[in-house]
């Protein structure tokens, strides 16, 4: 087997991955980074829309520019992108990788980040197998990466960031957005996109279930059902649709997480299995640090906070930079982290993430 | 049909006009489309209209699109003999033979 010798090993090139690896690099360590699909940038890539908040992360950026800023930078701090190859799992003298065709190679590292993001989550309902009906992560794919549309007439299922910007996305592509199903009594995601989606006049559907979808070789019709006091007792309501975007969350990726065989806990409100981490974003397993949407499910710019934090304890373990300069950075990205998840909605991740901290010293 | 026009976006707001690549031919159960190099299987068969890639082995019901990054196993087609390869993460090659799976 081909061999690989780094002293940092970055799996996963999404914004968590980069920011990661460019610290990691930017401290003096020799980088890999390495990610499954054919280009950097990870969710980012179909990101069209502008990000907003404070400068230090990114607003006004398009995530797909962030995705190739983060890349140059990561290249220019001598990061080895490794794009095409996919982590088989941990091993006793460190990781294998797999290309396209299948080849194998067995990278030695000394620190391990895995930042692998996380997996859209489904729901079942009669007809969700039909052809038409898809992850919200893959119209995005198909519609602002490769140019394909998805369909003419699409319902959004799920109201929270993401099914919100889809919609935002789909329309902005040509296609018709019949609407928004959102199983809460409210919207779940934040007011700019609501107001966004308001703005087009595409109606947001609250405190409805979807009972099921119908058609011959591709979704026609979708029903969904309420019992909202303001529809006057159960209703069904149908909508011709031959797309259904699923929009219903996302659960960290924590298969090679557990392969590792680092210490994992349940949190509902970070998407489910997590791993256990410090502050500094290692695992109970030493040396192996987690950043971004696999340490629990946050937004993109809580990932590249993490990530960069991940990355410079990493190399601070290898015994780069100065202790001083380290803590200091460290600090401030505590801050920034903790002013991220200020806010109603951020609140309870915090918490979430400090009882993760904690029942690592239990 | 010479250029792939079906269900391509070819003006966007954002990303602007589609960019020009050469095209490519692949057959789909032997009727030949045109593709994007460089785009996966699944955007040429989308494109071209073709919604349903297989049918289940048992029930013979449709499958398609899903997840798009080869988590899933709904778009499962055989290529160039090889069966059992995702459409959505492997790029089309000018000449590519694909048969969407279909049950007895």
């Amino acid at each position: 087997m081909r061999q690989l010798v780094t002293e940092v090993l970055v799996i996963g090139a999404g914004p968590a991955g980069l920011s990661a690896a460019r610290s990691a690099a930017g401290q003096g360590a020799d980088v890999v980074l390495a990610d499954s699909n054919r280009l950097s940038g990870g969710q980012l890539l179909k990101q069209t829309h502008k990000f907003f908040g404070s400068t230090r992360h990114g607003a006004g950026m398009r995530g797909m520019d962030l995705a190739r800023k983060l890349t140059t930078e990561s290249e220019r701090e001598g990061v080895r992108l490794l794009l095409g190859v996919s982590a088989v799992g941990r091993f006793a003298e460190g990781v294998v990788l797999k290309d396209g065709q299948d080849r194998l190679v067995l990278a030695k590292a000394q620190r391990y980040v895995i930042a692998v993001g996380a997996s859209e989550r489904g729901i079942a309902f009669p007809g969700w197998t039909l052809p038409g009906v898809m992850t919200a992560g893959a119209a995005q794919t198909f519609v602002n990466l490769h140019r394909v549309s998805i369909g003419d007439h699409v319902l959004v299922v799920g109201s929270g960031n993401v099914g919100l910007l889809l919609a935002y996305h789909l329309r902005q592509a040509g296609s018709d957005v019949v609407g928004i199903a959102e199983a809460r009594r409210e919207i779940t995601g934040w007011a700019v996109h609501a107001s966004k989606i308001r703005r087009l006049g595409i109606p947001v559907f609250t405190g409805v279930a979807i009972e099921g979808a119908r058609g011959q070789d591709r979704v026609s019709e979708v029903t969904f059902r309420s019992s909202h006091r303001r529809w006057g007792g159960t209703c069904r309501l149908n909508v011709p649709a031959d797309a259904v975007c699923l929009a219903v969350g996302l659960s960290p990726r924590t298969q090679l997480l557990q392969q590792i065989g680092c210490e994992l806990a349940f949190s509902a409100v970070l998407g489910g299995t997590v791993p256990v981490h410090d502050r500094c974003m290692q695992t109970t397993l030493p040396g192996w640090y987690v950043a971004g949407d696999a340490a629990g499910v946050e937004e993109a710019t809580v990932a590249m906070e993490e990530g960069q934090l991940a990355g410079l304890s990493a190399a601070h373990g290898l015994g780069y930079g100065s202790s001083r300069s380290y803590e200091r950075k460290k600090a401030e990205i505590l801050v920034s982290l903790d002013e991220l998840r200020a806010g109603p909605l951020g609140g309870d991740r915090k918490a979430a993430k400090e009882e993760l901290c904690l029942s690592r010293s239990r | 049909m010479d250029s792939p026009v079906g269900r391509r976006i070819l003006q966007h707001p954002i990303l602007g006009s589609l960019p020009e690549v050469p095209v490519c031919h692949i057959a789909v159960d032997g009727k030949w489309i045109p593709a994007r190099e460089g785009e996966p299987i699944l955007a040429a068969l989308l494109a071209a209209g073709v919604i349903v890639v297989r049918t289940t082995g048992r029930y013979g019901a449709p499958r398609g699109l899903f997840c798009g990054i080869g988590h899933c196993s709904d778009c499962l087609v055989t290529v160039d003999g090889q069966r059992n390869v995702p459409a959505c993460g492997t790029l089309v090659r000018n000449g590519m033979r694909v048969e969407t799976l279909r049950s007895a």
